[in-house]
Order: C-alpha cells, then structure tokens, then sequence
C-alpha cells in the first residue's frame, strides 16, 4: 500500500481557504503540545499567549499598533511575489525609509508646516523605493538574482543605520549615546486614541489594503502581474513585459517597506536608533503567504503574527518561558501552511502498487 | 461611638495594607547569566527580597529588547500592581518616561540614564572608581607597558571607565599606553574575542573589557601561559573563568542601593534623588587579589581605596589632560560630576582615536 | 612585531573563516542539485546548541560535533519535506526554517545560557608548524579547521570525479532530463540537503565549542546568511567558497586589528563591516551579466521545484 501525490485537474477554492485555517489550527495544537512538554499548564499557556494580550483596549491598540508596519511590509511584498519577484530585502527597504523619513524631521526641527508628515511619508516611500530599486537594476540589467542582492543589502542598511546613529546624526545633548534628537511633536504621526499608541498609521496600512485590492483585482495591470506570475509568456502575451514586473514589484515592495519603517521612527520610537525593527521585513513574508497575497488575508494574518509577538513578551512575563518562543510559532505557522498548502493542487491517493 | 469604629477599620486597614506585601518590578535587558551586568542586578534584587522578606515580592522579565517593545513591558508591570519598577539599561530611558507619565502612582527608576521626573529618579554606579584602582595593578605589573581595553560603545560611561583605567595605570606607570578595541555591542562573544586577541597581538599584556560575555577573560586564561597576558574583569568576579589570569576586577553590587530605595518608598519617602554611588556607598568593589599581585601593590592598592573613600583621591583629579594636550582638569581641582557624565574624549596615554561612526 | 602581528591576523582569519567554508560548502552541494535552502541560520543555531549541550554534559567534543551535526540534518530535514516532497516554494521554506532553527535554539537553548564550558584544544601539526609566520597561523588550529580543507577537497572531489557528483550536477542543471533517464531526483535533492544540514551543524557546533566556549541567544550572528552568500561569492566552486570564507573572515577581523594598533582610520566601521556583502553583490553582478558564464556555473533549476511524474 502506497501513498501518492496525484495532482487534481484543478486547484481546489476550499483548500485555498481552509489551508490557513488548518495551518492556525496545527500551530495551536503544537503550541499547546510544547507548553505541556515544558511543564507549563497547556490552557494557561494559551491563555497567556492569545487571549491576554487582548483583554483591554490598550492591548488591542498595541496589537495593532505591531500590525501596521506588518500590513504595510506584507502588502507591498505580495504584489511582487504575485509576479514572481522575491523581495527578500524588505527590511533594509524599512529601515532606510525609515532613515529618509528620520532625516527629513531631523532637518526640520522647528516648522509648523501641514506639509511635514506628509513629505515625511513620502520620504519614506522614496527611500524604501531607491533601496528596492538596486535589486531590481541589478536583475533587469545584469539577471542578478534579486534574492541575494536584496539580502545583501539588508545588512548595508543595518549598518547605515548604525553609522548615522553613532555619528552625523547622533544628538549633541545625548550623552554620545547611539540616537538622534526626539522628533519634535509635528513630526510624529498622530495618536488615535489618547493613552494608547496606535496611531493614524493603521489608516495609511488599511487605506493601502484597499489600494491593493482594487489594483489587483480591478485594474488591468495587476490582471497582467498576476499572469505574468504564473507563465511568464503568457504575461508577455497579455503585453505585460518580465522587466515591468521587476521593476513594479521591487518597488511597491520597497515603499511600502518604507513607509513601514517611516511609521516606526515617526510612531512608538520617536527618534532614529539601533532598534527600528525586530524583525518585521522577515516576519512580513510569513504574513504575506499565510495571507495567501491578498489584502484581506494579510489584514488577518498581520493581526495574527502581531498577537505573535506580543504573546510571547506575555509568557515571557508570566510563565519565565524564553521571547523566542514568538519565532517558534511563526515558524510553526509557516511550515504548517506550506504543508496544508500543499492539498490545494494535489490530493493523496492510495496506489496498490508501487509506481 | 462611630469614629470608634471608623478609626478602628482604618488602622486595621492600613495594618492589612502594609502587611500585604509589595509588588517590585525589574526589566532586564540581556539574560540573567552567571555573570556580567544583568546578573549583578540580579543578585542585588536577590540580597533586597531576603532583608526585606515577607515585605515585598519581585517580578522579573529578562531579556528585553531596548525599542518600541519595551514601553509594553514596563507598562504592563506597572498595571500588573508593581508600586516601583526598576529598567536597567539606558535603552529604557524614554520608554520608563512615559510610562511613568502615566502612572504617578507608581515610582520608577532609572539605571545609567539621564532622564528624571517626579515619580521617576535615575540611578548609577561609579564604576570608573574600581577602573582607577584596577589600573594601579596594572601599571604596577605590567611588563609590555601596553594595555588592552575591550570597549562597547563609545559613551561616557564606557569612556570614563577607559579614561580612568588609564589614570590609575599611569598613576604608578607613566610610559603606560592603553589600546582600545570597539565591538559595538554589549554582547557578542565572537567580537570579544577577535578584539582579545588583536590586542594581545599589539603586545597588551593587561587586558579588560566593558562589554558583558566572560569570553575576553576566558581568552585570557587560554593564552595566559604562552604570552604571560592577564585579565581584569568587569560587572562581576570572573575568576572562575579565568582562576591564573584574572588580577582583579571592577565589581558592582546593587544590593544595598535596592534594599534602602525599597526601604524608602515604602516608608513613604517616594522616588527620592538621582542616585550615583561608588566606593564609599558600597556600590562599587574591586575583586579579590589575584595570588600573583605583590603584597606591596595590594597595600598600595588598598590604601589609594581608602583615599578614595573619605574622598582625599579622585580618579580624575587635577591635572588631567585630553590626548590632544588639553588642560581637561588643572592641577589642585577634581572632575566636576556635570563633567564626568559628558566625557567624550580620551586621556593621555590612551593610543588612536574615538570613533566616528 | 610586524610578522608577529602577520601571524595574529592570519590565525584569526582562519579561526573566523573556517564556520563559513564548512556551512558554505554544504550549501554549496545543496545548491548544485539545484536546491535554494535558505534555512542555514536556522540549521547552524540549532546545530550549535544540540553540540553545546552534549559538550557541557559529557565533555567529550566528538559527540558534540556528532550532535550538531544531527541537529543539523533533523532541521534540513524539515526543510526536505516540505520543498521536496510537498513541492512548496523553496524561498518560503527556507525563511521559516530560519525563523523557527533560531527561535527553537534560543528557546532550548535557555537553560545553558549562564553555563560555561572549556573550549577545545587546537592541535599543532608538527614540522609544518615551524615555518615561519604560516606555521603558527595554519597548523596550531582547532581540529575541525584541518576538517574543512580536508571537506574542501573531498567536496571538490565528489562533484567534478566522482559517479554521483556527476549525476547530482546533471539533477542540478536539468532534473527533468535526470528524471528520463532513470535518476531519482527527489531522492538526490534529498541527500544533498540532508548534507547541507549536517555541515551546518557542525558549523554552529565549531562556533559554540571552539570558537567561543558559551551559548547564548543569536550566538550565530548572521553567519548562516553570510554563508548563502558565500556560495554566490564563490560562483559555486568549492576552492572559492575558501577563498571568500577567509576574505569574509578577514574583513571581519581585520577592523579590529586596525583599532588595536592605534593607527588613525578616519573610515568608519561600519563602512568596514559593509565591505564583505557589498563585495557579494558586485561578485553576482559581475557573474550573472554573462549568460553564458552564469549558465557554466549557477545550477540551472536553482529554487524551481520538481514535479515528478507529471
């Protein structure tokens, strides 16, 4: 007796949308598994993790406030990985909108000008686009695999942003400690709800979504990224050149990445340092592909991923249990929707016999 | 007959209150370990909970990254019960400012940071102190006279404690040099070691950190008996790490800043001042003597500790000039506090130049 | 005092290098069937710790080695079934086994975090390590340095002379061809990734028993990823992968010496720091602009997956 992969004569719709469900559902099986096995209550640890952070308003505002720089990375990276573009790099994207975006505020310290914010989020978007535009030049122009050199990159932008806190940018009354000056008030983005830090960010990510959906399922150009996707001469033929499809998905990628990381230092951080980001131009890919590249699915995956992160400070508080273990989940997570993804073109068959 | 009984609850009431114990909070930035930074906070947290037993119990979250997260933390001890909360690195300077801002019921202190308010005081070690006395023994035992310095960031804390090693080092060895290496990080134990040794190689023979992993001692001990290198080692005693190489060391103990802050705010005395103790508070200690170091370097040693401590030494006292020729102290005065905190330069005697990026 | 130094940059050069060629070159045979496994951080944390663990309980660094090593394959194994047998995309499975290899170590990992263990010896390689400057550099090593020439050369010898170097070439380039004339690709993607996880492994190990005696959240500090690009660096030829490891290991040290000596650098470190993955994208450009020269050395179905049967 033998089991086989057969593939189905077409792609099952209700694996599609149960995949990710099953995948939640395995992650939080295996999370309670491991919560036994370290000796912790399987039901208080997943109290802990998943329904703590959101028992107050602060902690849903939190939640969200962490999902924003998500929503924006994942959307960004899902109109390229559509067409086929791996942006691996959104998180030097990030951190260097985050550096124009930083800049400009720092370089206008006193103004009062309506412009600010708005010239700050472009700056970020700009930044983040110049960063994914190396990869994409360097494909379009020389086929070098975009993966790599926006990978490269990640670590040059770390490093930048490590040389400017250090150095030019670094704030004279600071002590000589590795930060730029507080934004002045003008330069942050405006907080939602007073007491809490979400701020009018969630809008730039939500009105983003809604962007993104209508380009990818009502425009013809996201018609013609997506084919282009799937066989790349059939894209030609829908008039749709491979190049155009870099270039596009390198760049939206890297502006949404900028505008995320312009959301950070303009947000919650106030100010340029070393720690910008833990992580979220990685983590936004496992949001992209738990949320199947769609608007609505990244909506639920960010806000997932978030309650990710946010649950493992939780049990670290309360249970001792190591932070990391928000990377084991996210890991978790990915491994088992990949597998469950693996249904929605296949199906197993019993053979008799080996074939 | 009923203020009686009103009086009667109200001090039962406060009896009730002040017998149930009170909720601490400490962040920590790095894991607890067995040594370095976090772990001698620690153990002052430890040496508090039993003076104070039955009085307060503590809550702990390690490992926080300094950043955005960390507001969630701080906050979440504070709306957990936490009467005072202790953040431990400067990363948590703006993050424990507004928390506090939130909470004014709650009092907040501050380590290694510049920020205070009314509910929220800053408090810090003297450690340039044990650096002057350490760099006695060095320029005491020195053979190459070279010095090397394993340096995190280059910040006024990490230069005061090069600058001050360099005092005391030239103190009793005038043709001392102190060599510097910058790893950019308080914890990275490849890098520690890579600096160890490139230091070594430029013929230290004493050698010391400002960073967190014990791996620059345990280079030490591994090349002690080729290149007759020896260590000093910082935050905590190190010697069982490095047991032949280790002269001595820059120790903090926390124990008794924690215990009487406690004392203080549960007596009602609120957050009190900003608090930088050293060698006369017992804050600030050097490790035991090495078997090796001379009888006559440790009472030489032990009598500059004394100085200190009634306050007749300072380990920047006049003159102390920068390694540009500089007059940063003259002769007869002694390095204002305001001064020591903005320190951003390096000594004569040091060897190369701050970085810039 | 100058060859001396000579002597100190090479030495650590090497000691720096040697976890990249290790990793690297199990990229490297990976790569060749034609398999983009992104996971190596993950691989090389958990091989790490699983070596850590065994050295601090029994004292004995073969086993450890051996541990790593397994810890290595089990995490590429993760990895294996899910690009290979269930045919997802190879990007996203590398990234989660990145992801989750760190976050597992650092988690298992927690309780041996305050514990400090006595690092291996380095064994001297007599006669060789009298010749001057070189001697003490090259042959008074750490065992497992000897254990990546001698990796490099049975790597080199496995891929360009041997039977089934040739065929997991010929899977590399074009499995679908393999695949008609009777090859099992799945089979040999499954060994050569199963290999990259087990030098991974003793590459995490070399970095916790030998290099710095402890364990501790990160240790692995980007090494995995820099050994990915190493394998670019090298344009997939094993000599180079040592070539590159050592530049990159260089680099790395090489800031530091500069410091120590007290010499006056107005280049910031970081622009130092930035040098080794800035080198990595002007190699790729330089190899990818020629069609023909990429064709002669990138594996053709580098990351596509293989639909057997259909």
């Amino acid at each position: 007796m033998w089991l086989k992969f057969e593939q189905r004569p077409e792609p099952s719709s209700l694996m599609r949308y149960l995949s990710p469900l099953i995948a939640v559902g395995l992650m939080l099986l295996s999370g309670m598994l491991l919560f036994y096995v370290l000796g912790k209550s399987p039901v208080a640890g997943f109290k802990i993790f998943f329904l703590n952070p959101i028992k107050d308003g602060y902690g849903i505002s939190e939640l969200l406030l962490k999902a924003t720089p998500l929503m924006l990375c994942a959307l960004g990276l899902s109109v390229g990985f559509r067409a086929n573009v791996w942006n691996i790099g959104a998180e030097g994207q990030l951190l260097i909108g985050a550096l124009a975006a930083g800049g400009v505020a720092l370089a206008f310290p006193e103004t009062h000008s309506p412009l600010l914010l708005p010239g700050m989020i472009a700056a970020g978007a700009v930044g983040g686009m110049l960063w994914a535009a190396i990869p994409a030049w360097l494909r379009t122009r020389f086929n070098a695999n975009e993966i790599l050199t926006s990978l490269m990159l990640v670590y040059v932008a770390q490093l930048m942003v490590s040389w400017l806190a250090h150095g030019p940018w670094k704030d004279p009354e600071g002590f000589n400690f590795p930060q730029t000056k507080m934004f002045q008030a003008n330069a942050m983005l405006p907080v939602l709800v007073t007491g809490n830090r979400v701020n009018a960010a969630l809008f730039l990510a939500i009105g983003a979504l809604i962007l993104g959906w209508v380009f990818m399922n009502r425009s013809f150009m996201g018609y013609q990224m997506k084919v282009a996707g799937q066989a790349e001469n059939a894209g030609r033929y829908a008039g749709f050149s491979a190049k155009r499809a870099i270039w596009m998905g390198m760049l939206v990628g890297g502006g949404m990445a900028g505008i995320a990381g312009m959301s950070e230092v303009a947000g919650p951080i106030g100010q340029i340092t070393e720690h910008i980001s833990p992580g979220y131009g990685f983590a936004a890919m496992i949001v992209a592909f738990v949320g199947r590249l769609s608007p609505i699915g990244i909506f639920f995956a960010s806000l997932l991923l978030a309650l990710l992160y946010v649950g493992g400070e939780q049990v670290q508080q309360y249970l001792g249990l190591p932070s990391a273990i928000s990377n084991v989940f996210q890991g978790m997570l990915l491994f088992f929707l990949l597998a469950s993804d693996v249904f929605i073109n296949f199906r197993l068959r019993r053979m008799a016999r080996r074939q | 007959m009923a203020i009686r009984n009103l009086a009667l609850m109200l001090v039962s009431g406060t009896l009730l209150l002040a017998q149930a114990p009170v909720k601490v909070g400490f962040v920590y930035v790095s894991p607890i370990g067995d040594a370095g930074y976090t772990y001698q906070h620690d153990l002052g947290r430890k040496a508090m909970e039993t003076k104070l037993k039955g009085k307060v119990t503590t809550q702990i979250v390690e490992n926080v990254e300094e950043g955005a997260d960390a507001e969630r933390v701080i906050r979440s001890l504070a709306t957990d019960g936490c009467k005072m909360i202790f953040t431990t690195s400067f990363g948590y300077m703006n993050p424990t400012a507004k928390v506090a801002a939130t909470f004014p019921n709650v009092e907040f202190f501050h380590a290694t940071g510049y920020k205070s308010g009314k509910n929220m005081a800053t408090y810090n070690g003297r450690f340039y102190e044990g650096r002057y006395l350490n760099g006695i023994i060095a320029g005491k035992m020195t053979k190459t006279h070279i010095a090397g310095f394993v340096g995190a960031f280059p910040i006024p804390e990490v230069m005061m404690a090069i600058d001050a090693f360099t005092q005391g080092m030239r103190s009793v060895d005038p043709k001392a040099e102190v060599h510097v290496v910058w790893v950019n990080s308080w914890f990275d134990p490849g890098k520690e070691r890579e600096a160890t040794m490139s230091l070594i190689s430029q013929g230290a023979d004493m050698i010391t950190q400002h960073t967190d992993s014990t791996v620059v001692v345990q280079t030490v001990e591994e090349q002690h008996k080729a290149k007759n290198v020896w260590c000093f080692s910082y935050n905590s005693d190190m010697s069982k790490y490095a047991p032949t190489s280790q002269l001595s060391g820059d120790i903090t103990d926390w124990s008794n800043y924690y215990t009487t802050t406690v004392e203080n705010v549960l007596a009602g005395k609120g957050v009190g001042p900003n608090v930088w103790d050293g060698l006369k508070d017992g804050m600030i200690k050097i490790a035991p003597f090495n078997a090796a170091v001379p009888k006559e370097v440790r009472d030489h040693v032990n009598k500059v500790m004394a100085d200190m401590k009634a306050g007749k030494v300072h380990a920047f006292q006049g003159p102390v000039l920068a390694q540009d020729g500089t007059v940063k102290v003259p002769k007869g005065q002694v390095m204002s506090d305001k001064d020591l905190g903005g320190i951003n330069y390096y000594v004569q005697g040091v060897v190369g130049n701050v970085p810039k990026g | 005092m100058g060859l001396d130094l000579l002597t100190y940059i090479l030495f650590a050069t090497v000691m720096a290098g040697t976890p990249l060629i290790i990793a690297g070159l199990g990229e490297l045979v990976t790569e060749k069937a034609g398999v983009l496994n992104l996971g190596c951080e993950g691989m090389m944390s958990m091989g790490a710790v699983a070596a850590f663990a065994v050295a601090f309980s029994t004292h004995n660094y073969f086993l450890a080695i051996l541990a790593g090593m397994g810890a290595g394959m089990v995490m590429s194994m993760l990895f294996a079934v899910a690009a290979l047998t269930l045919m997802a995309n190879q990007v996203a499975c590398g990234l989660a086994l990145s992801i989750f290899g760190v976050g597992l170590a650092a988690f298992v990992g927690k309780p041996l975090e305050s514990i400090s263990i006595t690092a291996g010896k380095p064994i001297a390689i007599p006669l060789l390590d009298r010749i001057p400057v070189l001697g003490p550099a090259f042959f008074q090593q750490q065992p497992l340095v000897y254990f990546s020439w001698a990796l490099l050369a049975a790597v080199a010898w496995f891929l360009y002379r041997s039977k089934l170097g040739l065929v997991l070439r010929a899977v590399g380039e074009s499995p679908v061809s393999a695949h008609a004339i009777g090859y099992k690709v799945v089979r040999i993607r499954y060994l050569a990734v199963l290999f990259g996880g087990a030098m991974a492994g003793i590459a995490g190990a070399f970095m916790v028993v030998f290099y710095t005696p402890l364990w501790v959240e990160g240790m692995i500090a980007g090494r995995g990823w820099i050994s990915i690009a190493l394998v670019v660096f090298a344009t997939w030829r094993p000599l180079r992968v040592l070539v590159g490891a050592y530049l990159f290991g260089g680099c790395m040290v090489a800031q530091m010496f500069v410091q120590a000596s007290g010499i006056h650098l107005n280049i910031p470190a970081q622009f130092l720091s930035a040098l080794p993955y800035l080198a990595t994208v002007l190699v790729l450009v330089l190899i990818s602009h020629n069609r023909s020269n990429i064709r002669l050395n990138s594996p053709a179905s580098l990351g596509q997956p293989f639909l057997p049967d259909v």
